[in-house]
């Protein structure tokens, strides 16, 4: 029989002002299967806890109603003092006299009488409730951490300090991402790869992580604390095992004039090759789409050259099945393609450049050793324009979001420039200055007031190449209010951030949803930033949206305590609100397969003791079932229920309402 | 507009509508306790039923919900794309666009069964929603194919 326990609480005035709580209480003791029904100014403090404490070890309580705030607010704090009352915490619910009674409803006899139907609800299915026990699952206490750049090298790092094992993954033949194509960095002018190369040495050499270098994720399956993930190696035609990294092959590869990616296409590599001289780990890869042995089967010196042997024109993409319990995904950003921008020159204009292409000719490691030459004849230029905003907060691009990071990286390009070239004009043509960050304004000042760069505030209507080779800037200075036009040798576009191109295969694969952007989502966009949808994934630096070097660590960082707070216990509790299914019931019609979106309705094989498959039915795994109780509603013989939410108490609490 | 208001005072005398709303755990039943921190005064006529999303109403719930005296249902969930558990809204779409035609098989007219998304920051939506919902079932009157007794809430 049930004895069943009612709880009104006055919330102070909040219900009790609207709410007739005493009438309640005498309205639900008459309830049939209610022995204790009282009221109480504030149930969720101490004594009000102590109350329903008491109740239950008094009176042998079988279910609890507290009716107080939302489920949302307090069920955890309410649920947690029936546990320790010794009631198993699923045999209490809740009523929402607050939010969709006492603070919606003026009229008090009005408020009261939805106050005791929804109280009388309750009690119908609490009757009804079922012990609960949370569901413990294996934690395979290894990260998988997608992308090399700045953000998985922190993640990595930090997750490997906290003794964990970590998998890098990432897809091109080196770690470092662009931070490695970097010259100097914001707001401290320091030399990015002098801050950045330690670190990936660091992370190669690091017992806890496994690099996974020219590899790429090709599926992921389970949940959290069990993924099973799937890597492309792909061919490197080099066995690292071998390769010492002498280069001898690169210095006598004869195909040398390919573009090469980490110079932002300015420089040009050969078809064996490492992408920069600082590359972890430094062993070349061979691009099989520019080498001639791979394509057409004539040439083969760097197999001759190879002392060590270690070249295998024969080499294949391998997949290989990996165990992790957390996945961090940090694969950034690209810059958007400004050919989309026909006034702009459409990409048809040599000399107007992205910023990284600007990058690369600032560094003393990419193609012109650090000086600033422009791309179509090597001459240095003595007028360069940069222009703000290249697609982001223009919504006719799609892109209504700011970059962030281009105001501060386009101060830095004027100052180095000026630095570089004492007598060259500096011009940058913005929509506004955000440089909120420390040190961050200071830097933009110090770009204009001891560099002298010149701001202008305004856009650029157009750029066309004049038949002398200058670049005729045309646009308004909207605070001067007039039309500006510069003669420049060079324009630098600072393009928008946008995602990695086919991001969304990955975070799909992953269960992670993304904006229209194509930017990952957070869990919470405030209070839970690293988190994801999914369960045991976790998001660093640029893939979820823009984002500078320091906010960028500082997310790595935060993902790596998650994944480290999650590897902690050995064992993951679950709420175990998750569907089950009547065997005896189940024809195996597969509906319920069909339609659950995480695959946790699988096929079950009945045996008899011979071993023969007497009858196939679905189960659920718990593990993965994350209890939406779309199987149930959808399974043609009844034979599927949610914990938590059975039949049998959702129509106690429909009949309830007649 | 006008005639419709006209309708619902000339109906509503003496009527005090029963609806009875399934909602979900994480967008809808979460809007409403936003209208409830926002303090948005809306209709009494409606008792939430919260589930964990709508892809959990098997649609024997509705028409127990009618069968047991209500005279009109709202169904509402996560907006499409929102759904916590990636697809449960559009099976639940899916399944009620299907049985709103079946019924009036069953005699249930048309305009008794309500369908809408509410997200957990649309705490007003779900105020208008439901003081405009319990105005056309004002409008509409009584469901008299329940025999159950006609007692106001």
């Amino acid at each position: 029989m049930a004895r069943i326990g009612v709880f009104i609480c006055h919330c102070g005035e909040n219900i009790g002002r609207t709410v007739d709580c005493a009438a309640v209480a005498q309205e639900s003791a008459k309830l049939p299967g209610v022995v204790v029904s009282l009221d109480y100014k504030y149930m969720c403090s101490d004594p009000g806890q102590q109350m329903i404490k008491n109740a239950i070890a008094e009176q042998k309580l079988t279910g609890v109603v507290v009716a107080a705030c939302s489920p949302r607010m307090h069920e955890t704090t309410f649920r947690r003092a029936a546990a320790e009352a010794g009631l198993n915490p699923y045999l209490l619910e809740m009523a929402n006299l607050r939010e969709h009674c006492s603070w919606v409803h003026e009229d008090r006899p009005i408020a009261t009488g939805k106050a005791v139907d929804l109280v009388r609800v309750m009690v119908e299915k609490v009757k009804r409730n079922r012990a609960l026990y949370p569901i413990q699952v294996n934690v395979e206490p290894t990260a998988m951490v997608v992308g090399g750049g700045i953000a998985g090298i922190q993640a990595a790092l930090d997750i490997a300090a906290g003794g964990k094992k970590v998998i890098l993954v990432e897809k091109s033949p080196s770690i470092g991402g662009h931070m490695a194509r970097l010259s100097e960095t914001f707001p401290t002018l320091d030399c990015s790869q002098c801050i950045l190369t330690p670190r990936m040495v660091e992370a190669a050499s690091h017992p806890n992580i496994t690099l996974m270098t020219y590899s790429e994720v090709e599926a992921v399956d389970g949940f959290i604390g069990n993924f099973e993930v799937t890597i492309r190696k792909k061919a490197r035609y080099v066995d690292p095992a071998k390769c010492t990294g002498c280069g001898s092959c690169y210095t006598k590869c004869p195909q040398k004039k390919i573009p090469s990616e980490f110079d932002a296409l300015l420089g040009k590599r050969s078809a064996i090759y490492t992408p920069f001289p600082q590359a972890v780990p430094n062993k070349p890869v061979i691009d099989a789409e520019h080498c001639t042995m791979l394509t057409k089967g004539k040439c083969g010196v760097c197999k001759k050259i190879c002392p060590r042997d270690a070249i295998n024109y024969e080499d294949k993409d391998e997949l290989v099945k990996v165990k992790v319990g957390a996945i961090v995904l940090a694969t950034g950003f690209e810059l958007w393609d400004h050919s989309k921008y026909g006034e702009y020159g459409g990409g048809r204009l040599v000399d107007v450049i992205d910023g990284f292409q600007f990058e690369r000719l600032a560094s003393a490691s990419g193609p012109t050793a650090g000086e600033i030459r422009r791309p179509s004849d090597g001459q240095v230029p003595h007028t360069v324009v940069f222009i703000q905003c290249c697609g982001s907060r223009d919504e006719k691009q799609g892109m209504a979001y700011c970059s962030k990071i281009c105001c501060m990286y386009t101060a830095k390009h004027a100052m180095l420039y000026r630095h570089k070239v004492h007598d060259g004009r500096a011009v940058v043509f913005y929509m506004d200055i955000r440089a909120a960050g420390k040190g961050y304004d200071e830097f933009t000042r110090r770009a204009i007031e001891s560099d002298g760069a010149e701001y202008v505030r305004g856009r650029v209507s157009r750029i066309y190449r004049r038949a002398d080779g200058k670049l005729i800037v045309r646009g308004a200075d909207t605070l001067a209010g007039r039309p500006v036009s510069i003669e420049a040798d060079l324009v630098v576009l600072a393009d928008a951030v946008v995602p990695r191109k086919g991001g969304e295969k990955l975070a799909q694969m992953c269960g992670v949803g993304y904006d229209t952007n194509g930017f990952y989502s957070e869990a919470h966009p405030k209070l839970r930033p690293v988190e994801t949808a999914a369960a045991g994934v976790f998001l660093a630096g640029a893939c979820q949206a823009p984002k500078d070097i320091p906010d960028t660590v500082a997310q790595a960082s935060a993902c790596a305590a998650k994944v480290l707070g999650l590897f902690a216990a050995p064992k993951l509790e679950r709420e175990p609100i998750v569907a089950r299914v009547n065997q005896n019931l189940c024809v195996h019609c597969r509906a319920c397969i069909n339609t659950c979106p995480y695959g946790a309705t699988q096929d079950r094989e009945i045996k008899d003791r011979q071993g023969n498959v007497v009858k196939v039915v679905a189960e659920v795994n718990e593990g993965l079932c994350q209890g939406c109780g779309t199987c149930v509603a959808i399974c043609r013989s009844n034979a599927i229920d949610l914990d938590g939410f059975t039949d049998e108490q959702i129509f106690a609490e429909i009949a309830t309402l007649e | 507009m006008t005639q419709a208001t006209t309708q619902t005072e000339t109906k509503a005398e003496g009527f005090e509508p029963r609806i009875v709303a399934f909602v979900c755990n994480w967008c809808t039943y979460a809007g409403a306790d936003l209208a409830g921190t926002s303090r948005l005064q809306y209709a009494p006529h409606v008792r939430i039923v919260k589930l964990p999303c709508t892809g959990r109403i098997d649609p024997l719930f509705i028409l127990k919900a009618y069968e047991g005296g209500a005279d009109a249902v709202l169904v509402s969930g996560c907006h499409p794309g929102d759904c916590h558990y990636t697809s449960g809204n559009y099976h639940a779409r899916r399944r009620w666009t299907i049985f709103r035609r079946l019924l009036s098989l069953a005699g249930v007219e048309e305009g008794r069964l309500f369908f809408s998304w509410v997200s957990a920051a649309e705490g007003q939506k779900f105020a208008d929603l439901i003081n405009d919902v319990t105005a056309q079932v004002k409008a509409a009157g009584p469901f008299k194919h329940n025999p159950a007794r006609r007692q106001a809430w």
